[in-house]
């Protein structure tokens, strides 16, 4: 094809194309300019590009509407001085965090310090490189998307450590402290409760799951995750052990500025705090988007005739729901105490998470059955699972004299 | 049931949110340089001098008695008094100064003048970029009218007034008859004042 | 291909060696972990993804906090004591390493793969999990009833001791 050639089919591709098609059809044309052995290096840099400015962007906007969001809920206007409406804040709020002094402690382990920001950041960006964002917009299609999200995820848990440990300051090291027996204990609801999906799909590809995932019920109903028993009991565990992944309130005690300052941020400042901010953000949306990708369909349209909608804007559009419910928990639960925490993920979430993996083979060997009875039977199995599980939780919270058993 | 306290809390929390957009009750917020809530006639921060009539010098009811210097109690005011070619003390101040940065506005000044010389403002905007020098106030900076002084608190400033007005006429009277036997007590006990909100 | 074998292979020794040679105690486990990661590594260039992704999952998220967590727990990991390098029992050391080393020779030597031709990867995800769901269940089986024992066992510790008074 000459030159001219592909300037006057463009936009014929352009228009013609399925709008999703034409996002890589566009990097397609570009990279089909390059001499071939750069055509693969162009080509992800510009995927990592696009990664890096969208993101950067929704985190910009993340912020400010966490910060309006949080206002209106505590009935105050939130950020309004910075342009019209407050809308130009996370550039004031840029400009600050990078033109503020980087303070590193005396006695802290330089090295250590300055590598846990990057540590935190490039394992979460790497996750965003396996989520369908849309029909055919997926970075890397792995074979075992769903582990390397997790395997990546992994690594967050030592840069919390390195930012705790580096900093030489006892509130930086009970923080991280915290935080790492956190995300190792929601971690295994997280896992037990992407299982289901997992299992049920019979493949670890997030694009497969997305596919498994087209098509509506009675034509009206889309046939995600989330409407059949086990995957709505899956996606409440995935998303309260998310919201703890993501160390967003009520599970913010890593952070718990009224009892360890700011925890492991606390020796970070200007730019690096910063850095670890995005990175929080970040995770927040890598986890939102594993959900979306397991239980709400992906980029999917709710409504069949909504299809010609670009499959990406579903996408985004139900991460800006998840944004949205992020910020409302956030606006109204208050922290957890330590132990209620812990207690929360091993005695309730643990054993939720385990008896919807056996409902969801039941789900699975009851295929034969009308729809409705196997609905109903798998929801009442859950639900007397919750009842089981609510009993023994309120009866332990009945109040006894405390006892000490080591102290005593 | 188990999550209800949540649910609960989440439905309250959403009514703030879009309350927040059609309810004044909900949104309270005054945009502070923009719009202002009116002060309260009771409101104070830190003391000024009142002074009578046009003149800001001759007008002040100020005799540096030095009684607020001495009962202050962060001593934050500092009085220097007037001396005539004589070295004799005049009843003015030459010097007033009232460090704001000291000050804790606990109004003691103000219950011990004598004369009502001393009074507190309602000026709150005092925020510098010089902590130094601009935080402590001269005589020029803290003498204002007596009108000033009606503006902001009304009620506080007729009651002042009628007192001056009534010693002032038994200072005529014990004038007039001043062969006379003492009329009336001559020392002036400061009336609490009780300012109605 | 060959480049990034050689930057990874280095990085897998200098972690090594690093891990063993610094005094800091939580210097080395970094150290250990820049090893680990880099092996995942080695692995993913061979096309071995599972693999990879298992050794970061286990390695890097488990393991390596298990280890940090011994260490801040059990003893005071700030100061490097002032001292010699090699402990007393050296020699021991040296025999251990000595025989792990020979074993490594010896299967290397002795494996069937004749060497200097590439081997593509034949193992996907898929396949995999096939083998673990056919041919392998029992041990999988096996290996996880072990470990949610181990958890529910877990709980159990950790669920309040009512009956002790």
């Amino acid at each position: 094809m000459t030159f001219m050639a592909m300037i006057t089919c463009l936009p014929h591709m352009l228009l013609l194309a399925n709008p999703d098609e034409w996002l890589v059809r566009l990097k397609q044309t570009i990279v089909h300019w390059l001499p071939g052995p750069w055509q693969f290096v162009i080509s992800s840099l510009i995927t990592i590009a696009v990664l890096i400015a969208v993101f950067g962007a929704l985190f910009a906007v993340a912020t400010l509407i966490e910060r309006k969001g949080l206002g209106r809920i505590q009935n105050r206007p939130g950020p309004n001085r910075v342009g019209p409406y407050g809308v130009l804040q996370p550039m004031a709020d840029a400009v600050k965090m990078l033109i503020k002094e980087d303070v590193v402690p005396r006695a802290a382990d330089r090295v250590v310090h300055f590598l846990a920001p990057l540590v935190l950041v490039a394992p979460v960006m790497l996750a965003f490189s396996v989520i369908p964002y849309g029909q055919g917009l997926v970075p890397i299609n792995l074979d075992a998307g769903v582990l390397f999200f997790f395997a990546v995820g992994a690594a967050s848990e030592l840069a919390v450590f390195m930012a705790g440990w580096s900093g030489h300051n006892k509130y930086s090291l009970l923080g991280a402290m915290r935080a790492i027996a956190q995300m190792i204990s929601y971690e295994i609801p997280l896992v037990l409760s992407t299982v289901t999906v997992v299992m049920m799909v019979g493949s670890l590809s997030l694009v497969q799951i997305v596919a498994a995932q087209g098509g509506y019920w009675w034509g009206v109903i889309p046939r995600w995750n989330i409407f059949a028993p086990w995957g709505l009991a899956g996606f409440v565990v995935f998303m309260i052990a998310a919201i703890a992944e993501s160390n967003r309130s009520p599970f913010d005690l890593p952070e718990g500025e009224s009892e360890i300052i700011a925890g492991f941020l606390t020796e970070y400042s200007g730019f690096k705090y910063a850095v670890f901010f995005m990175g929080e953000y970040f995770g927040m949306f890598a986890i939102s988007g594993l959900a979306i990708t397991l239980f709400l369909g992906g980029w999917h349209a709710p409504l069949p005739y909504l299809g010609w909608v670009p499959s990406f804007l579903w996408f985004f559009g139900k991460l800006f729901i998840f944004l949205f419910v992020f910020i409302w928990l956030r606006g109204t639960l208050p922290r957890l105490r330590m132990d209620q925490l812990m207690n929360y993920a091993w005695k309730c979430l643990l054993p939720l998470a385990l008896i919807n993996i056996g409902v969801a083979v039941i789900w699975r060997f009851t295929a034969g059955w009308p729809g409705p009875l196997r609905w109903l039977v798998c929801a009442l199995l859950i639900v007397l699972a919750f009842v089981w599980l609510e009993k023994t939780w309120m009866k332990s919270r009945e109040l006894k004299p405390r006892t000490y058993h080591y102290a005593s | 049931m188990l999550g209800e306290g949540i649910i609960k809390g989440m439905v309250e929390t959403a009514r703030n949110f879009f309350g927040s957009y059609h309810d004044p009750a909900r949104f309270v917020t005054i945009q502070y340089p923009e719009q202002r809530v009116p002060l309260k006639e009771n409101n104070r921060n830190f003391p000024f001098l009142v002074f009578d009539g046009a003149d800001t010098e001759k007008g002040l009811r100020c005799v540096a008695c030095k009684i607020c210097e001495k009962e202050c109690p962060p001593q934050c005011i500092y009085i220097v008094p007037e001396r005539d070619a004589h070295g004799k003390l005049q009843k003015h101040p030459k010097i007033f100064d009232i460090d704001i940065s000291t000050c804790m506005s606990c109004q003691i000044c103000v219950e011990v003048c004598p004369f009502d010389a001393i009074k507190m403002d309602q000026e709150f905007e005092l925020s510098t970029g010089d902590r130094f020098s601009n935080l402590l106030l001269h005589k020029q900076d803290l003498a204002k009218p007596n009108d000033y002084y009606h503006k902001i608190h009304p009620t506080e400033a007729t009651l002042v007034d009628a007192q001056l007005a009534k010693e002032r006429q038994l200072a005529a009277q014990r004038k007039a008859g001043a062969g006379a036997a003492p009329a009336s007590p001559p020392k002036h006990a400061p009336e609490k004042l009780v300012p109605v909100g | 291909m060959q480049a990034a074998f050689f930057i990874i292979a280095a990085l897998i020794v200098i972690g090594g060696l690093a891990a063993m040679l610094v005094r800091k105690l939580v210097h080395a486990v970094l150290w250990l972990m820049v090893t680990l990661a880099s092996l995942a590594a080695l692995f993913l260039l061979l096309g071995a993804q599972f693999v990879g992704f298992a050794q970061i999952l286990v390695y890097v998220g488990a393991v390596a906090i298990l280890i940090v967590f011994a260490i801040l727990l059990t003893r005071n990991s700030e100061w490097a004591k002032a001292g010699r390098l090699a402990s007393p029992s050296w020699l021991v050391g040296v025999g251990i390493a000595g025989l792990a080393t020979g074993c490594l020779i010896a299967s290397i030597l002795a494996s069937s793969i004749p060497p200097g031709v590439p081997v593509p990867p034949a193992a996907s995800v898929a396949d995999i999990g096939q083998k673990l769901m056919t041919e392998y269940v029992l041990p999988l089986e096996a290996v996880g009833l072990l470990l949610t024992a181990a958890m529910i066992g877990a709980v159990i510790i950790a669920m309040p001791e009512d009956k002790r008074g």
